[in-house]
């Protein structure tokens, strides 16, 4: 197991590196600058772009950017568009994009695992129907739409929501916010949940277990659910970054100062913020690769096939 | 017959519910099991052999709707008990099934010391350690080599057979009245299918278990079976012991299920198979169901289904042929020559 574990380690931090790699070199060949071109003259930028090593070859840069960031730094710590500091800028986006994502995973996958479990239990019934439209619903409407509709009634009509997020009121102004997000989780999960809850439910070994005399709660829980739920982990992972890492265009309309909207404004301006999109770049895949780890490593721990191929090979 | 009936079926019927409409797949069945013996199902895929079993251990899908009919285990009609009774006194306890396919019958996330202690641990009044010890005596017992070892392995790491023995040693853990075994040979190796054969009445023997086999495999019929049962569209076509079914086949499906078993002292250079298919029972035939397969048929089989005939106080079969009144027919002369060898070779 803990070879297991060093093996998946060592392939999440090459593959960081590869991504940065391709980021960085992906960022730079891209045309533009990095500052705001259209106050400054072409000599001026040419000797900014000196001052900054932007003329030094590709390859330089990147082993003088990295040798930077393995002392805790996203290049020279600012932006190169205005001079903003990253660090203290990103931390403050991403602890209000984490908040309201933690709280859209937790709506998100409760809902979504109770709506599929009770769907599969009453397959082909009139609930089963009612948890399908539900899903089909949340996986069609589009979720701007929907955040519009929320803000429409419960903010204008009843006005008892605020219209935007409010750091200082944080739980009860991101109710809306987190709502309308885990509206995709929701539908995602419940289908899949549903759909694996009545593969496991036909199963042979399900079968066995209701021969053996096994029945109602007891079946569900040792033979169903664990069997079920295993892939729906897999599904759920993604769909954590993907919340967690914000939604620009939530953020947009309900006013989040968060890392989606960050990213826009660092890539939207007169000027490609290098040093913003690439230190968002890192921390985004950080996050997944970090995720999927974690996921890997859970996964060896809940399923014994995992789990024991792991030792065999290791 | 004097003895003893563990398990009774009367006139059962089955339908189910799918997509394309109502499917009458169980229309009438009737048997019995005599304690201790070993009954044989025997039919083609769809025949309804699987059904009629599942029915019996409570086991039938969703979809399924118990028309009529009564299933007696030891006078009790398991058809009138709620599903939460059936599971906690009937299933594992009186009635055990061993599954077709052992790749897939075993929980993939459990071991099999787990597995098997389960049911013990539902039904009896056991300690944990003692069930253990059980599962490990149970194990031997269905002759698995290292059990002390095999109870912690988790179902991905033994192979077929030897899923299928622990499979059966699930089956037996609470002592079970009735083994069911749903073609328990089909999906193994055929060196493995002999041992599991012969484990299963070595069994029957030791535990005085009543055994039912649903297979297609006749050979395996001939090696275990006491009574044989030949089901078609979801109806008992013919029933015997196993000699009568064997030397002295009256419907013309048996025959033709009986050539179509390879031989080796044939003279032919074909296997014979029966021509044509069984019939959608979405759309249930009128007469009698073999009639469009069968070369015998008469004119009578497209408008009426033939009664069992009986032909002795264990043999009966429903076909026409069996009429006072029908013609006198040869059989086929492959047959023919077959069923002359077998009875000199049982010396009948």
């Amino acid at each position: 197991m803990t070879k297991y574990v060093a093996k998946r380690i060592f392939m999440s931090v090459l593959t960081l590196f590869v991504i940065i790699f391709v980021l960085f070199v992906l960022i730079r060949i891209m045309p533009g600058n990095p500052f705001p071109v259209e106050r400054m003259s072409a000599e001026m930028i040419l000797q900014k772009r000196a001052e900054l090593g932007l003329d030094k070859p590709i390859l330089i840069q990147f082993v003088d950017y990295m040798s930077m960031l393995l002392q805790g730094s996203f290049g020279n710590g600012t932006s190169l568009y205005n001079g903003a500091p990253i660090k203290p800028i990103l931390l403050a986006c991403l602890e209000n994009s984490f908040k309201i994502g933690v709280l859209s995973i937790l709506f998100g996958t409760t809902v979504g695992l109770l709506l599929g479990i009770t769907a599969a239990l009453n397959r082909g019934k009139f609930l089963d129907g009612l948890c399908t439209v539900f899903s089909i619903l949340g996986v069609c409407i589009p979720s701007y739409v929907f955040m519009i509709f929320l803000q429409y009634f419960f903010s204008y009509k009843i006005p008892f929501f605020p219209y935007f997020f409010d750091p200082s009121r944080f739980l009860f102004s991101s109710i809306m916010p987190s709502l309308s997000l885990s509206l995709f989780t929701v539908a995602t999960v419940a289908r899949f949940t549903r759909n694996e809850m009545i593969e496991v439910m036909n199963s042979d070994y399900v079968k066995l277990a209701e021969a053996k005399g096994l029945y109602g709660f007891e079946l569900m829980r040792k033979h169903v659910l664990r069997n079920a739920l295993i892939p729906v982990v897999t599904v759920i992972a993604p769909l954590v970054v993907d919340l967690l890492t914000g939604a620009m265009v939530m953020e947009k309309i309900y006013g989040v100062n968060g890392v989606g909207k960050l990213m826009v404004d660092a890539i939207s301006g007169d000027g490609i913020d290098y040093n913003y999109v690439l230190a968002l770049g890192i921390v985004f895949s950080s996050l997944y690769i970090g995720i999927m780890l974690v996921l890997d490593i859970l996964y060896g721990i809940i399923d014994p096939r995992i789990r024991l191929t792991a030792k065999e090979t290791a | 017959m004097n003895e003893k009936i563990i398990l009774s079926v009367e006139n059962l019927d089955i339908t189910f519910r799918t997509n394309a409409g109502l499917v009458h797949a169980i229309r009438g069945v009737d048997f019995e099991l005599p304690a201790g013996k070993t009954l044989a199902l025997v039919g083609e895929s769809g025949s309804g052999k699987s059904v009629t079993m599942k029915a019996v251990a409570g086991l039938l899908d969703d979809n399924a709707t118990v028309n009529s009919g009564k299933i007696f285990y030891n006078g009790l009609d398991l058809l009138t008990l709620s599903k939460r009774d059936l599971r906690k006194k009937i299933n594992g306890q009186q009635i055990a099934m061993v599954f077709q396919d052992p790749m897939t019958s075993l929980d993939p996330t459990m071991t099999i010391g787990a597995q098997i202690t389960e049911g013990m641990l539902l039904h009896q009044k056991i300690s944990a350690t003692d069930a253990k010890d059980k599962a490990v005596e149970l194990l031997k017992l269905v002759g698995l080599n290292e059990p002390e070892k095999r109870v912690k392995n988790y179902p991905h790491q033994l192979s077929g057979g030897q899923r299928q023995r622990v499979v059966i040693a699930i089956a037996l853990s609470c002592e079970p009245k009735i083994l069911i075994c749903d073609e328990p040979t089909t999906a193994l190796d055929v060196t493995i299918q002999a041992r599991i054969l012969d484990l299963i009445q070595d069994l029957q023997k030791k535990m005085g278990l009543s055994v039912i086999y649903i297979t297609h495999d006749l050979g395996v019929v001939a090696k275990v079976a006491d009574f044989v049962n030949v089901m078609y569209a979801g109806k008992i076509i013919e029933a015997g012991t196993v000699d009568e079914i064997f030397y002295d086949p009256r419907h013309p499906y048996t025959w033709g299920l009986l050539l179509a078993m390879p031989d080796l002292d044939t003279t032919e250079d074909r296997l014979y198979s029966i021509p044509g298919s069984p019939p959608n029972l979405l759309h249930e035939p009128i007469g009698d169901a073999f009639a469009a397969r069968n070369r015998f048929a008469m004119k009578i089989d497209e408008r009426e289904q033939p009664p069992m005939f009986k032909i002795s106080e264990t043999h009966s079969a429903a076909t026409w042929l069996l009429h006072p009144d029908a013609p006198k027919i040869e059989l086929p002369r492959e047959l023919r020559l077959r069923l002359e060898r077998a009875r000199k070779a049982a010396n009948l």
